[in-house]
Protein backbone atom coordinates (compact mmCIF):
# COMPACT_ATOMS: atom_id res chain seq x y z
CA UNK A 1 0.00 0.00 0.00
CA UNK A 2 1.05 3.69 -1.26
CA UNK A 3 1.61 5.18 2.55
CA UNK A 4 1.69 9.26 0.87
CA UNK A 5 -2.07 8.22 -1.04
CA UNK A 6 -3.26 6.43 2.38
CA UNK A 7 -2.55 9.65 4.49
CA UNK A 8 -4.00 11.60 1.78
CA UNK A 9 -7.32 9.30 2.08
CA UNK A 10 -7.18 9.63 5.57
CA UNK A 11 -6.90 13.56 5.94
CA UNK A 12 -9.67 13.68 3.36
CA UNK A 13 -12.09 11.58 5.66
CA UNK A 14 -11.32 13.05 9.02
CA UNK A 15 -12.52 16.36 7.11
CA UNK A 16 -15.37 14.86 5.18
CA UNK A 17 -16.83 12.53 8.17
CA UNK A 18 -15.64 14.81 11.07
CA UNK A 19 -13.59 11.44 12.73
CA UNK A 20 -10.20 11.58 14.38
CA UNK A 21 -6.69 10.42 12.37
CA UNK A 22 -5.95 7.14 14.82
CA UNK A 23 -9.98 6.05 14.02
CA UNK A 24 -8.55 5.54 10.51
CA UNK A 25 -6.88 2.95 9.04
CA UNK A 26 -6.60 0.43 6.52
CA UNK A 27 -9.25 -1.98 7.70
CA UNK A 28 -11.57 0.59 8.86
CA UNK A 29 -14.71 -0.49 7.41
CA UNK A 30 -16.70 3.08 5.90
CA UNK A 31 -20.20 2.16 6.66
CA UNK A 32 -19.83 0.13 9.66
CA UNK A 33 -16.63 1.17 11.50
CA UNK A 34 -17.36 5.09 10.43
CA UNK A 35 -21.24 5.22 10.16
CA UNK A 36 -20.81 6.83 6.59
CA UNK A 37 -24.62 6.41 5.17
CA UNK A 38 -24.77 6.47 1.45
CA UNK A 39 -25.09 10.25 1.00
CA UNK A 40 -21.66 10.56 3.04
CA UNK A 41 -20.55 8.33 0.51
CA UNK A 42 -21.41 9.92 -2.45
CA UNK A 43 -19.83 13.11 -1.24
CA UNK A 44 -16.33 11.13 0.11
CA UNK A 45 -16.04 9.84 -3.34
CA UNK A 46 -16.29 13.51 -4.57
CA UNK A 47 -13.84 15.15 -2.23
CA UNK A 48 -11.07 12.02 -2.56
CA UNK A 49 -12.07 12.93 -6.61
CA UNK A 50 -10.71 16.47 -6.06
CA UNK A 51 -7.85 15.52 -3.70
CA UNK A 52 -6.37 13.41 -6.58
CA UNK A 53 -8.06 14.96 -9.35
CA UNK A 54 -9.39 12.04 -10.89
CA UNK A 55 -12.76 10.96 -12.00
CA UNK A 56 -14.31 8.21 -9.89
CA UNK A 57 -17.29 6.17 -11.65
CA UNK A 58 -20.05 5.65 -9.81
CA UNK A 59 -19.94 1.43 -9.84
CA UNK A 60 -16.14 1.76 -9.26
CA UNK A 61 -17.25 4.17 -5.71
CA UNK A 62 -19.79 1.53 -5.04
CA UNK A 63 -16.74 -1.28 -4.72
CA UNK A 64 -15.14 0.73 -1.96
CA UNK A 65 -15.75 -0.41 1.36
CA UNK A 66 -12.65 -0.13 3.53
CA UNK A 67 -9.99 2.51 3.13
CA UNK A 68 -7.73 -0.12 2.01
CA UNK A 69 -10.44 -0.36 -1.14
CA UNK A 70 -10.05 3.34 -1.71
CA UNK A 71 -6.60 3.15 -1.81
CA UNK A 72 -6.19 0.49 -4.17
CA UNK A 73 -8.79 2.45 -6.69
CA UNK A 74 -6.94 5.43 -6.84
CA UNK A 75 -3.39 3.75 -6.84
CA UNK A 76 -4.60 2.19 -9.89
CA UNK A 77 -6.11 5.42 -10.96
CA UNK A 78 -2.95 7.04 -10.13
CA UNK A 79 -0.57 4.41 -11.95
CA UNK A 80 -2.64 4.09 -14.84
CA UNK A 81 -1.96 7.92 -15.47
CA UNK A 82 1.29 8.11 -15.10
CA UNK A 83 1.88 5.39 -17.22
CA UNK B 1 -66.49 20.50 20.85
CA UNK B 2 -63.01 20.50 19.69
CA UNK B 3 -60.21 20.34 21.64
CA UNK B 4 -58.45 23.22 23.83
CA UNK B 5 -54.67 23.74 22.73
CA UNK B 6 -52.41 25.32 25.36
CA UNK B 7 -48.80 26.27 25.07
CA UNK B 8 -46.24 23.99 27.61
CA UNK B 9 -43.09 25.10 26.50
CA UNK B 10 -41.22 27.77 24.71
CA UNK B 11 -38.08 28.03 23.13
CA UNK B 12 -36.03 30.70 20.88
CA UNK B 13 -32.83 31.90 19.51
CA UNK B 14 -32.95 35.16 18.51
CA UNK B 15 -30.62 38.30 17.65
CA UNK B 16 -31.07 38.95 21.44
CA UNK B 17 -29.07 36.12 22.47
CA UNK B 18 -29.73 32.27 23.42
CA UNK B 19 -33.46 31.26 24.98
CA UNK B 20 -36.53 32.97 26.58
CA UNK B 21 -34.58 35.67 29.18
CA UNK B 22 -32.52 36.83 26.64
CA UNK B 23 -35.70 37.72 24.92
CA UNK B 24 -37.62 38.97 27.19
CA UNK B 25 -35.16 41.17 29.03
CA UNK B 26 -33.56 42.40 25.74
CA UNK B 27 -37.55 43.98 24.61
CA UNK B 28 -38.66 44.96 28.12
CA UNK B 29 -35.12 46.68 29.08
CA UNK B 30 -34.52 47.62 25.27
CA UNK B 31 -31.11 46.09 23.92
CA UNK B 32 -29.72 47.77 20.58
CA UNK B 33 -28.47 44.72 18.61
CA UNK B 34 -28.54 45.78 14.64
CA UNK B 35 -25.07 46.63 13.42
CA UNK B 36 -23.52 46.26 10.38
CA UNK B 37 -23.38 42.47 8.77
CA UNK B 38 -20.43 40.35 9.79
CA UNK B 39 -21.67 36.85 8.44
CA UNK B 40 -20.31 38.79 5.00
CA UNK B 41 -19.02 42.07 3.39
CA UNK B 42 -21.65 43.92 2.74
CA UNK B 43 -19.38 46.63 0.97
CA UNK B 44 -21.57 47.48 -2.50
CA UNK B 45 -25.21 46.62 -0.67
CA UNK B 46 -27.70 48.81 -0.75
CA UNK B 47 -28.26 47.59 3.10
CA UNK B 48 -25.41 46.85 5.27
CA UNK B 49 -27.18 46.34 8.56
CA UNK B 50 -29.27 43.08 9.60
CA UNK B 51 -30.06 41.68 13.65
CA UNK B 52 -27.28 39.08 13.30
CA UNK B 53 -27.46 36.06 15.59
CA UNK B 54 -24.02 36.23 17.06
CA UNK B 55 -23.78 33.69 19.70
CA UNK B 56 -25.08 30.28 18.24
CA UNK B 57 -22.18 27.95 18.03
CA UNK B 58 -23.63 24.55 16.18
CA UNK B 59 -21.78 21.98 17.57
CA UNK B 60 -22.97 22.96 21.14
CA UNK B 61 -26.11 20.69 19.91
CA UNK B 62 -25.00 18.26 17.16
CA UNK B 63 -21.43 16.90 16.27
CA UNK B 64 -19.13 18.46 13.16
CA UNK B 65 -20.31 16.30 10.49
CA UNK B 66 -23.77 16.69 11.25
CA UNK B 67 -23.57 20.61 11.79
CA UNK B 68 -21.40 20.47 8.35
CA UNK B 69 -24.29 18.95 6.42
CA UNK B 70 -27.37 20.99 8.14
CA UNK B 71 -27.78 24.37 7.18
CA UNK B 72 -28.36 27.25 9.75
CA UNK B 73 -31.75 27.49 9.41
CA UNK B 74 -32.37 23.19 10.44
CA UNK B 75 -29.79 23.93 12.98
CA UNK B 76 -31.54 26.65 14.63
CA UNK B 77 -34.48 24.26 14.36
CA UNK B 78 -32.61 21.70 16.29
CA UNK B 79 -31.23 23.16 18.92
CA UNK B 80 -34.54 25.81 19.65
CA UNK B 81 -36.93 22.07 20.25
CA UNK B 82 -34.09 21.07 22.22
CA UNK B 83 -34.79 24.72 24.49
CA UNK B 84 -38.80 23.73 23.92
CA UNK B 85 -38.77 20.22 24.93
CA UNK B 86 -36.53 20.50 27.99
CA UNK B 87 -38.89 23.59 29.15
CA UNK B 88 -41.86 22.12 28.73
CA UNK B 89 -40.39 18.89 30.53
CA UNK B 90 -41.46 16.56 28.15
CA UNK B 91 -39.83 13.13 26.97
CA UNK B 92 -40.64 11.20 24.37
CA UNK B 93 -41.37 7.70 25.46
CA UNK B 94 -42.28 4.53 22.96
CA UNK B 95 -45.75 5.37 23.95
CA UNK B 96 -46.41 9.08 23.26
CA UNK B 97 -43.89 9.68 20.26
CA UNK B 98 -46.57 8.17 17.79
CA UNK B 99 -48.85 11.01 18.40
CA UNK B 100 -46.05 14.04 18.91
CA UNK B 101 -45.89 16.16 15.65
CA UNK B 102 -43.70 18.68 14.23
CA UNK B 103 -44.63 21.98 11.90
CA UNK B 104 -41.93 24.39 11.58
CA UNK B 105 -41.59 26.32 9.14
CA UNK B 106 -39.09 28.70 7.26
CA UNK B 107 -39.69 31.43 4.76
CA UNK B 108 -36.75 31.48 2.94
CA UNK B 109 -35.11 27.35 3.85
CA UNK B 110 -31.59 27.36 2.85
CA UNK B 111 -31.39 29.63 0.11
CA UNK B 112 -26.87 30.23 0.91
CA UNK B 113 -26.28 26.73 0.65
CA UNK B 114 -28.23 26.93 -3.06
CA UNK B 115 -26.43 30.17 -3.90
CA UNK B 116 -23.10 28.23 -3.40
CA UNK B 117 -24.02 25.28 -5.32
CA UNK B 118 -25.24 26.82 -7.99
CA UNK B 119 -21.43 28.03 -8.22
CA UNK B 120 -20.50 25.13 -8.17
CA UNK B 121 -22.66 23.62 -10.97
CA UNK B 122 -21.40 27.00 -13.26
CA UNK B 123 -18.10 26.20 -12.49
CA UNK B 124 -17.47 22.30 -12.86
CA UNK B 125 -20.58 20.76 -13.93
CA UNK B 126 -23.38 18.68 -12.13
CA UNK B 127 -21.03 15.92 -10.86
CA UNK B 128 -19.14 18.24 -8.31
CA UNK B 129 -23.12 18.83 -6.57
CA UNK B 130 -23.49 17.71 -2.93
CA UNK B 131 -25.67 15.15 -2.12
CA UNK B 132 -26.92 16.96 0.17
CA UNK B 133 -27.72 20.25 -1.55
CA UNK B 134 -31.64 19.17 -1.57
CA UNK B 135 -31.66 18.44 2.03
CA UNK B 136 -29.95 21.47 3.03
CA UNK B 137 -32.21 23.78 1.02
CA UNK B 138 -35.37 22.33 1.24
CA UNK B 139 -37.65 24.72 3.68
CA UNK B 140 -39.38 20.86 5.16
CA UNK B 141 -35.92 19.45 6.43
CA UNK B 142 -36.36 21.51 9.64
CA UNK B 143 -39.29 19.66 10.81
CA UNK B 144 -38.04 16.42 8.97
CA UNK B 145 -34.71 16.56 10.67
CA UNK B 146 -36.28 17.47 13.86
CA UNK B 147 -38.32 14.28 14.09
CA UNK B 148 -35.40 12.38 12.94
CA UNK B 149 -33.63 13.81 15.75
CA UNK B 150 -36.05 13.63 18.66
CA UNK B 151 -38.33 10.35 17.40
CA UNK B 152 -41.00 12.36 16.96
CA UNK B 153 -43.60 10.13 15.32
CA UNK B 154 -46.32 11.84 14.55
CA UNK B 155 -47.80 14.75 11.83
CA UNK B 156 -44.65 16.08 10.21
CA UNK B 157 -45.27 19.31 8.15
CA UNK B 158 -43.61 22.51 6.74
CA UNK B 159 -45.71 25.78 6.02
CA UNK B 160 -44.19 28.44 3.85
CA UNK B 161 -46.02 31.52 3.74
CA UNK B 162 -43.44 34.40 3.60
CA UNK B 163 -43.29 36.42 6.82
CA UNK B 164 -46.28 34.89 8.04
CA UNK B 165 -44.70 31.79 8.44
CA UNK B 166 -44.27 31.08 11.81
CA UNK B 167 -48.04 32.11 12.94
CA UNK B 168 -49.33 29.75 10.38
CA UNK B 169 -47.04 26.94 11.76
CA UNK B 170 -48.76 27.95 14.90
CA UNK B 171 -52.57 27.95 13.85
CA UNK B 172 -51.66 25.12 11.88
CA UNK B 173 -50.26 23.23 14.32
CA UNK B 174 -53.16 23.91 16.90
CA UNK B 175 -56.25 22.68 14.40
CA UNK B 176 -53.95 19.51 13.94
CA UNK B 177 -54.74 19.12 17.99
CA UNK B 178 -58.01 20.51 17.57
CA UNK B 179 -58.83 17.99 15.12
CA UNK B 180 -57.69 14.82 17.00
CA UNK B 181 -54.32 13.82 14.27
CA UNK B 182 -51.75 14.45 17.09
CA UNK B 183 -51.75 15.74 21.23
CA UNK B 184 -48.80 17.80 21.08
CA UNK B 185 -47.70 19.44 18.26
CA UNK B 186 -43.77 21.27 18.44
CA UNK B 187 -44.63 24.24 16.15
CA UNK B 188 -42.78 27.35 14.79
CA UNK B 189 -40.63 29.35 12.38
CA UNK B 190 -36.77 29.13 11.58
CA UNK B 191 -35.09 31.55 9.13
CA UNK B 192 -31.38 32.60 8.18
CA UNK B 193 -31.39 34.42 5.26
CA UNK B 194 -28.39 37.06 6.04
CA UNK B 195 -26.25 36.22 3.60
CA UNK B 196 -25.30 37.60 0.21
CA UNK B 197 -28.37 36.29 -1.85
CA UNK B 198 -30.97 36.46 0.68
CA UNK B 199 -29.88 40.56 1.34
CA UNK B 200 -29.38 41.07 -2.32
CA UNK B 201 -33.03 39.71 -2.96
CA UNK B 202 -34.35 42.09 -0.55
CA UNK B 203 -32.23 45.18 -1.49
CA UNK B 204 -33.30 44.57 -4.86
CA UNK B 205 -37.03 44.54 -3.76
CA UNK B 206 -36.66 48.02 -1.53
CA UNK B 207 -37.97 46.22 1.61
CA UNK B 208 -35.45 46.65 3.55
CA UNK B 209 -33.81 50.15 5.79
CA UNK B 210 -30.73 51.47 3.92
CA UNK B 211 -29.92 53.28 7.43
CA UNK B 212 -26.42 51.87 7.37
CA UNK B 213 -24.98 55.07 9.05
CA UNK B 214 -27.16 54.74 11.88
CA UNK B 215 -28.24 51.14 12.21
CA UNK B 216 -29.28 50.98 15.92
CA UNK B 217 -32.07 53.31 14.79
CA UNK B 218 -33.09 51.51 11.47
CA UNK B 219 -35.87 49.79 12.77
CA UNK B 220 -38.17 52.05 13.70
CA UNK B 221 -41.84 51.20 13.25
CA UNK B 222 -44.65 53.17 13.26
CA UNK B 223 -42.16 55.79 13.26
CA UNK B 224 -42.67 59.02 10.24
CA UNK B 225 -38.89 58.14 9.19
CA UNK B 226 -39.30 55.04 8.86
CA UNK B 227 -37.69 53.53 5.71
CA UNK B 228 -37.82 49.68 5.50
CA UNK B 229 -37.30 46.30 7.42
CA UNK B 230 -34.13 45.11 9.33
CA UNK B 231 -33.39 41.59 8.67
CA UNK B 232 -32.85 39.55 11.69
CA UNK B 233 -32.36 35.57 11.86
CA UNK B 234 -33.39 33.02 14.42
CA UNK B 235 -35.75 30.82 15.59
CA UNK B 236 -38.67 30.49 17.91
CA UNK B 237 -40.15 27.01 18.86
CA UNK B 238 -43.64 26.47 20.97
CA UNK B 239 -45.02 22.91 21.96
CA UNK B 240 -48.59 22.90 22.26
CA UNK B 241 -50.75 20.43 23.46
CA UNK B 242 -54.28 19.38 23.58
CA UNK B 243 -55.31 20.58 27.17
CA UNK B 244 -56.10 17.07 28.51
CA UNK B 245 -52.92 15.90 27.59
CA UNK B 246 -51.15 18.85 29.12
CA UNK B 247 -53.30 18.27 32.41
CA UNK B 248 -52.72 14.21 32.54
CA UNK B 249 -49.08 14.98 33.25
CA UNK B 250 -49.24 18.02 35.16
CA UNK B 251 -47.44 20.45 32.69
CA UNK B 252 -47.10 23.85 33.23
CA UNK B 253 -49.33 25.84 30.96
CA UNK B 254 -48.07 29.02 29.98
CA UNK B 255 -51.18 30.14 27.87
CA UNK B 256 -54.36 28.47 25.42
CA UNK B 257 -53.92 29.03 21.95
CA UNK B 258 -57.47 30.15 21.62
CA UNK B 259 -57.72 31.71 17.92
CA UNK B 260 -56.18 31.30 14.26
CA UNK B 261 -57.42 33.76 11.91
CA UNK B 262 -56.12 33.82 7.77
CA UNK B 263 -56.57 35.72 4.47
CA UNK B 264 -55.41 36.61 1.51
CA UNK B 265 -55.11 40.02 0.22
CA UNK B 266 -55.50 39.12 -3.61
CA UNK B 267 -53.74 42.46 -4.16
CA UNK B 268 -50.59 42.13 -4.63
CA UNK B 269 -46.83 40.29 -4.51
CA UNK B 270 -45.32 42.86 -1.78
CA UNK B 271 -47.81 45.83 -1.37
CA UNK B 272 -49.95 45.25 1.20
CA UNK B 273 -53.94 46.11 0.42
CA UNK B 274 -54.55 49.81 0.48
CA UNK B 275 -57.00 49.83 2.80
CA UNK B 276 -55.83 47.16 4.98
CA UNK B 277 -58.89 44.64 3.94
CA UNK B 278 -56.64 41.25 4.16
CA UNK B 279 -55.24 42.40 7.70
CA UNK B 280 -58.67 43.32 9.03
CA UNK B 281 -60.28 39.94 7.48
CA UNK B 282 -57.34 37.71 9.21
CA UNK B 283 -58.05 39.84 12.70
CA UNK B 284 -61.54 39.45 12.65
CA UNK B 285 -61.20 35.59 11.88
CA UNK B 286 -58.68 35.16 14.87
CA UNK B 287 -61.08 36.83 17.55
CA UNK B 288 -64.04 34.98 16.23
CA UNK B 289 -61.99 31.97 15.94
CA UNK B 290 -61.26 32.38 19.94
CA UNK B 291 -64.75 32.82 20.61
CA UNK B 292 -64.10 36.71 21.75
CA UNK B 293 -65.44 39.94 20.51
CA UNK B 294 -62.96 42.90 19.79
CA UNK B 295 -63.59 44.75 23.00
CA UNK B 296 -61.54 41.95 25.06
CA UNK B 297 -58.15 42.02 23.11
CA UNK B 298 -55.98 43.71 25.47
CA UNK B 299 -52.65 44.18 22.97
CA UNK B 300 -51.39 43.67 19.87
CA UNK B 301 -48.41 42.81 18.72
CA UNK B 302 -48.24 44.21 15.65
CA UNK B 303 -46.49 42.88 12.58
CA UNK B 304 -44.45 46.40 12.39
CA UNK B 305 -42.07 45.90 10.26
CA UNK B 306 -40.77 50.03 9.70
CA UNK B 307 -41.56 49.79 6.09
CA UNK B 308 -43.91 52.61 5.15
CA UNK B 309 -47.13 50.76 3.51
CA UNK B 310 -46.94 48.06 6.38
CA UNK B 311 -47.28 50.51 9.47
CA UNK B 312 -49.59 52.69 8.05
CA UNK B 313 -51.75 49.72 6.42
CA UNK B 314 -51.82 47.75 9.31
CA UNK B 315 -52.68 50.53 11.40
CA UNK B 316 -56.04 51.45 9.23
CA UNK B 317 -56.73 47.77 9.42
CA UNK B 318 -56.19 47.75 13.48
CA UNK B 319 -58.71 50.85 13.26
CA UNK B 320 -61.32 48.90 11.11
CA UNK B 321 -61.30 45.95 13.43
CA UNK B 322 -61.34 47.88 16.68
CA UNK B 323 -63.19 51.31 15.70
CA UNK B 324 -62.75 53.95 18.51
CA UNK B 325 -61.40 51.58 21.21
CA UNK B 326 -58.15 51.20 18.67
CA UNK B 327 -56.99 54.49 20.16
CA UNK B 328 -57.04 53.07 23.75
CA UNK B 329 -55.49 49.67 22.13
CA UNK B 330 -51.56 49.21 23.24
CA UNK B 331 -50.10 47.87 20.04
CA UNK B 332 -46.08 47.73 20.05
CA UNK B 333 -43.91 46.04 18.05
CA UNK B 334 -40.84 44.17 19.05
CA UNK B 335 -39.35 44.08 15.49
CA UNK B 336 -38.35 46.97 16.65
CA UNK B 337 -35.67 45.52 19.01
CA UNK B 338 -35.05 42.12 17.11
CA UNK B 339 -35.27 43.14 13.19
CA UNK B 340 -37.81 41.57 11.47
CA UNK B 341 -36.47 37.35 11.41
CA UNK B 342 -38.96 36.79 8.39
CA UNK B 343 -39.98 33.44 8.82
CA UNK B 344 -39.22 32.68 12.47
CA UNK B 345 -41.11 36.57 13.42
CA UNK B 346 -44.38 34.98 13.92
CA UNK B 347 -43.59 32.31 16.19
CA UNK B 348 -41.00 34.94 17.96
CA UNK B 349 -44.09 37.03 18.65
CA UNK B 350 -46.29 34.70 19.51
CA UNK B 351 -44.05 33.59 22.18
CA UNK B 352 -43.32 37.24 22.97
CA UNK B 353 -46.87 37.85 23.69
CA UNK B 354 -46.75 34.75 25.98
CA UNK B 355 -44.38 36.26 28.29
CA UNK B 356 -46.09 39.78 27.96
CA UNK B 357 -49.55 37.91 29.35
CA UNK B 358 -46.58 35.82 32.10
CA UNK B 359 -45.30 39.54 33.23
CA UNK B 360 -48.61 41.55 32.69
CA UNK B 361 -46.29 44.22 30.53
CA UNK B 362 -46.27 45.38 27.36
CA UNK B 363 -43.01 45.50 25.31
CA UNK B 364 -42.15 48.61 23.81
CA UNK B 365 -42.09 49.95 20.37
CA UNK B 366 -38.28 51.40 20.55
CA UNK B 367 -36.73 54.20 18.49
CA UNK B 368 -40.56 55.82 18.16
CA UNK B 369 -39.39 59.66 17.65
CA UNK B 370 -41.69 61.06 15.44
CA UNK B 371 -45.56 60.84 14.73
CA UNK B 372 -46.94 60.10 11.45
CA UNK B 373 -50.10 61.36 10.99
CA UNK B 374 -51.58 57.84 9.44
CA UNK B 375 -49.91 55.77 12.32
CA UNK B 376 -51.87 57.63 15.40
CA UNK B 377 -52.34 54.52 17.92
CA UNK B 378 -51.00 54.10 20.96
CA UNK B 379 -47.68 51.94 20.06
CA UNK B 380 -46.30 51.75 23.15
CA UNK B 381 -43.59 53.96 22.93
CA UNK B 382 -39.75 53.53 23.31
CA UNK B 383 -40.38 52.31 27.41
CA UNK B 384 -42.03 49.23 28.73
CA UNK B 385 -45.12 48.91 30.77
CA UNK B 386 -47.11 47.18 33.04
CA UNK B 387 -50.93 46.63 31.94
CA UNK B 388 -53.93 44.15 32.75
CA UNK B 389 -53.62 41.47 30.22
CA UNK B 390 -56.14 38.43 30.02
CA UNK B 391 -56.46 38.16 25.86
CA UNK B 392 -53.59 39.33 23.36
CA UNK B 393 -53.17 39.01 19.86
CA UNK B 394 -49.91 38.63 17.25
CA UNK B 395 -50.36 40.03 13.86
CA UNK B 396 -48.09 38.30 10.48
CA UNK B 397 -48.24 39.50 7.17
CA UNK B 398 -46.40 38.18 4.43
CA UNK B 399 -45.10 38.80 0.36
CA UNK B 400 -48.14 36.96 -1.67
CA UNK B 401 -50.26 38.86 0.68
CA UNK B 402 -50.68 36.01 3.48
CA UNK B 403 -52.73 37.33 6.52
CA UNK B 404 -52.55 35.59 10.11
CA UNK B 405 -53.32 36.27 13.50
CA UNK B 406 -53.26 34.40 16.54
CA UNK B 407 -55.33 35.02 19.65
CA UNK B 408 -53.76 33.99 22.86
CA UNK B 409 -54.92 34.27 26.54
CA UNK B 410 -54.94 32.95 30.15
CA UNK B 411 -55.35 29.62 30.71
CA UNK B 412 -58.46 29.47 33.12
CA UNK B 413 -59.07 25.81 34.13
Amino acid sequence: MNQEIFERVQKVIVEQLDKRPEEITLETNLAEDLQADSLDLVELAMALEQEFDVTIGEDEAEQVRTVADAVRLLTAKLGAENE
Amino acid sequence: MRRRVVITGMGCITPLGMGLEALWEGLVTPRRVISRITHFDPTGYSTQIAAEVRDFDPKQFMDGKEARRTSRFIQFALATTQFALDDAQLSITPDNAERIGVLIGSGIGGIDYMDSQVRVLDREGPHRISPFLPAMMIADMASGMTSIRYGLKGPNLCVVTACSTGADALGLAMRTIQYGDADVMIAGGTEAAINPIGIAGFCAARAMSTRNDDPEHASRPFDAERDGFVMGEGCGIVVLESLEHALARGARIYAELKGYGMSADAYHITQPDPEGDGARRAMQNAIRDAGLTPEQIDYINAHGTSTRYNDAKETLAIKRVFGERAYQLPVSSTKSVTGHLLGAAGAVEAIACVLALRHQTLPPTINYEHPDPECDLDYVPNTARPATLKHVMSNSFGFGGHNTALVMSQYEG
